[in-house]
């Protein structure tokens, strides 16, 4: 047992250690974990932290992202993104798919629980939900273009109930995003339901044997057994809910590409890039939005403290 | 904790390693890449990169590099087709490895070229035998000789035109609206078609610029605070056409879900009766109508409706450059490519293109331009450079479609404001960065 705990009991002495250089002792021991780790650091480097360093490097430059020459410009970018208010009214579009994250959780907590009961075709259910998440972003795109579009599916399926709309689905800034923030319910609900079945289903099965011996009906069961257990995972979800909706990006570019009033954040951000050639003011606005995102969930964290969760 | 200062350490010193290195870039030569006199004498493998994934796919491009091939034995031709063209290569760019020849990416500043490419020879020399030679010159040299020009007009559909009782070109914006008017009244076609979802489409309406007044200088003279969209500017004609076209319901019900590939059918089939291109996309429309069973010969082409002392105007503007890349090793076999490729291959005439070589012929799909006289105005792009780091700066972008989309927003009322207010703050911004960025 001592041996697999490590090095905090190793201290103690096991019985049965041989005494002086042991293996735990050896120089190869201590580097041993971290040749395990060398890898997996390497690619996080390598993918993750260095492209960071170098965005935030060229934040701080005039690139414009392919000639070999760039010149330091100090906080230049930072001055123009804080001083140009019309790049932050993309932020007001997030709001629509942060309402359509409340539904979403909703949808999927609705769900969890009560698939979480005893039910027929349940996992056939499970799977039909689950299943959108693992569909790919540009098909989704895709798809749902067709199913907007004039006459598309939409349409027919609204005029076999005798509503003959005339819409244009992605016509006007208000309808397209909330076609643009149902495509995306759509789409994560499943993700959201996965993570609340899996809370779920760890609350140890007696207490609602206790429960229904205490004569507690399902509502019951669900609102003092089920929604405090799940608080923790209800709260990652809300801040992924609420990073994400700043950060939407994939479903409206290939939709619509930031038209009709859909441009997001993340989508202005990759226009300055790569259509006006502001590679240096693009990596600042990256990086702002990567502070908006930490101080939220920052407020968040200090608002609704992460408590343990005591059932017994 | 004493482990994770060594780890933050590491990461730092990781981080600025990459930083500091990715900022050298190779020195430019003033080597030239020329042709060998003698053919035999060249050997080597070229790579050229191209955006024509459907020419490469179908074995054109192949075919090129055989009678390629026989001219010049020790070549090896190789291709790289790129379906994200501009992206891919505005990326690579950043390395050494772009191919031996490749089309010069939009994105690239034209101050910049002589840092990414070889230069070709005088433009003194070229500008004589090729067209469009000075959109690549730089301090006198050219960097890039055009694979082909296009010219701008409308592709339309004659039979469907014919049926609203419209025979003759419009003159006017006037009478082109009218015309419009009528196919929707007479046809039950789609009059005009924005392509608004791709996009793309709608940067074709930036190429009349110059097609207005009949000046190859126009697209020059927006090298300033000259406020492009001022009462009766080209802009300002051209744009009002299209915000006309939409706000008068001549265009597509539902823009937001346009679709470039079927909209070819649509058009060959007569659903379709207009769209703003360039003259390279006949072409593909009358390959769309073979496919589906209509009368190729169906499809025109015709400028954009001003007449200047009586004749119409269509603006020639180059395609993509074809360039020598600085880091080629076979900067000779690169070039002799190049110039076989432009001179010899048949390139241009067979995708009914106005050719880059002066003494060619000008294709057959243009027949219509050449029998109603419409007089061709090569683009002067003297002035381009500054042009581009103007609308580059204003974050309004002339070849770009976003503006445009804004355009037919407002004109179909899914944004709020008027033309007027529209054109004037274009005008603002513009104004703003041409004096910021033109010091």
């Amino acid at each position: 047992m001592a041996r697999r705990t490590g090095r905090g009991s190793a201290r103690r002495g096991a019985p049965g250690d041989p005494p002086g250089h042991s293996w735990r002792s050896s120089p190869l021991r201590q580097i041993t974990p971290w040749l395990f780790l060398a890898i997996p650091l390497a690619l996080l480097i390598t993918f993750t932290y260095v492209p960071v360093a170098n965005m935030v490097f060229y934040s701080f430059t005039d690139w414009d992202g392919i000639s070999p020459d760039r010149n330091f410009t100090g906080v230049d970018n930072y001055t123009q993104i804080f001083t140009r208010p019309e790049l932050f009214r993309v932020f007001f579009v997030s709001g629509y798919y942060l309402a359509a994250s409340a539904v979403q959780i909703a949808v999927a907590l609705y769900f969890a629980a009560v698939l979480s009961f005893d039910l027929r075709f349940r996992n056939f259910f499970k799977g039909i939900l689950f299943f959108p998440y693992l569909v790919n972003g540009v098909a989704i795109g895709f798809v749902f273009l067709y199913f907007f579009q004039d006459g598309g599916t939409l349409d027919s399926v609204l005029s076999w109930f005798g509503a003959d709309t005339d819409h244009a689905w992605l016509g006007d800034p208000a309808s397209a995003n909330t076609s643009l923030a149902g495509v995306s319910v759509w789409r994560y609900t499943g993700l959201n339901f996965v993570l609340f079945l899996g809370a779920i289903q760890s609350i140890p099965g007696e207490l609602y044997e206790a429960a229904e011996l205490d004569g507690a009906g399902k509502w019951q069961q669900f609102r003092y057994i089920i929604a405090p257990s799940i608080k923790p995972v209800l709260s990652l979800s809300v801040i992924l809910a609420i990073s994400g909706s700043l950060a939407v990006f994939e479903i409206p570019y290939i939709m619509t590409g930031g038209a009709t009033g859909t441009s997001t954040f993340v989508i202005q951000t990759v226009k300055l890039a790569f259509q006006f050639n502001k590679t240096g003011l693009a990596s600042a606005a990256a990086v702002v939005l990567l502070l908006i995102i930490l101080l939220i969930t920052w407020i968040q964290r200090r608002l609704v403290p992460d408590e343990k969760v005591d059932l017994v | 904790m004493g482990k994770t200062k060594t780890l933050t350490g590491a990461l730092l010193i990781v981080a600025m390693l990459t930083v500091t290195g990715c900022g050298g870039g190779g020195a430019a030569s003033n080597e030239t890449a020329a042709a060998p006199a003698d053919p035999s004498d060249v050997s080597g493998e070229i790579k050229v990169l191209t955006p024509r994934t459907d020419l490469v796919q179908n074995g054109a491009m192949k075919a090129y590099a055989a009678e390629f091939g026989k001219i010049y034995p020790k070549v090896k031709v190789k291709f790289e087709p790129l379906t994200d063209y501009e992206g891919e290569v505005r990326i690579r760019m950043n390395t050494k490895a772009y191919g031996d020849v490749l089309m010069i990416p939009g994105a690239v500043a034209k101050g910049d070229y002589p840092k990414f490419f070889a230069p070709l020879g005088a433009t003194s020399e070229l500008a004589d035998k090729y067209r469009f030679s000075d959109k690549t010159d730089v301090g006198g040299k050219v960097y890039g000789i055009a694979q082909f020009g296009t010219a701008n007009g409308f592709v339309y559909n004659k039979a469907v035109w014919k049926k609203a009782g419209v025979t003759r070109w419009p003159t006017t914006p006037e009478q082109f609206t009218a015309a419009l008017k009528a196919v929707e009244d007479k046809t039950g076609a789609v009059p005009y078609y924005t392509n608004f979802k791709d996009g793309w489409p709608l940067t074709a309406w930036s190429n009349n610029v110059g097609s207005v007044t009949c000046d190859a200088k126009a697209s020059d003279r927006l090298a300033g605070p000259v406020s492009p969209w001022k009462q009766g500017s080209e802009l300002n004609v051209i744009d009002s056409l299209l915000y006309d076209i939409v706000h008068d319901g001549l265009a597509e019900k539902d823009p937001t879900t346009t679709n470039w590939e079927s909209s070819k059918t649509l058009i060959a089939k007569g659903e379709i009766a207009t769209m703003q291109l360039g003259s390279w996309a006949i072409t593909q429309m009358r390959d769309a109508a073979k496919k589906a069973g209509t009368d190729p010969d169906d499809i025109g082409f015709m400028p954009f409706p001003v007449q200047k002392d009586g004749a119409f105007c269509a603006t020639v503007v180059s395609d993509y450059q074809q360039a020598v890349s600085i880091h080629s090793e076979n900067k000779a076999a690169a070039r002799a490519w190049i110039d076989w490729f432009t001179d010899k291959s048949g390139y241009s005439q067979k995708e009914g293109a106005v050719p880059a070589v002066k003494s060619a012929p000008m294709p057959s799909t243009l027949k219509d331009y050449v029998d109603n006289d419409v007089k061709l105005v090569e683009r002067s792009e003297a002035e381009t450079e500054k042009v581009n780091v103007i609308d580059n700066a204003a974050e309004i972008g002339l070849a770009k479609p976003d503006y445009r989309q804004k355009l037919i927003d407002t004109a179909r009322g899914a944004q709020k404001g008027s033309l007027q207010d529209f054109f004037a703050d274009l005008d603002k911004k513009w104004d703003e960065a041409a004096k910021t960025a033109g010091s």
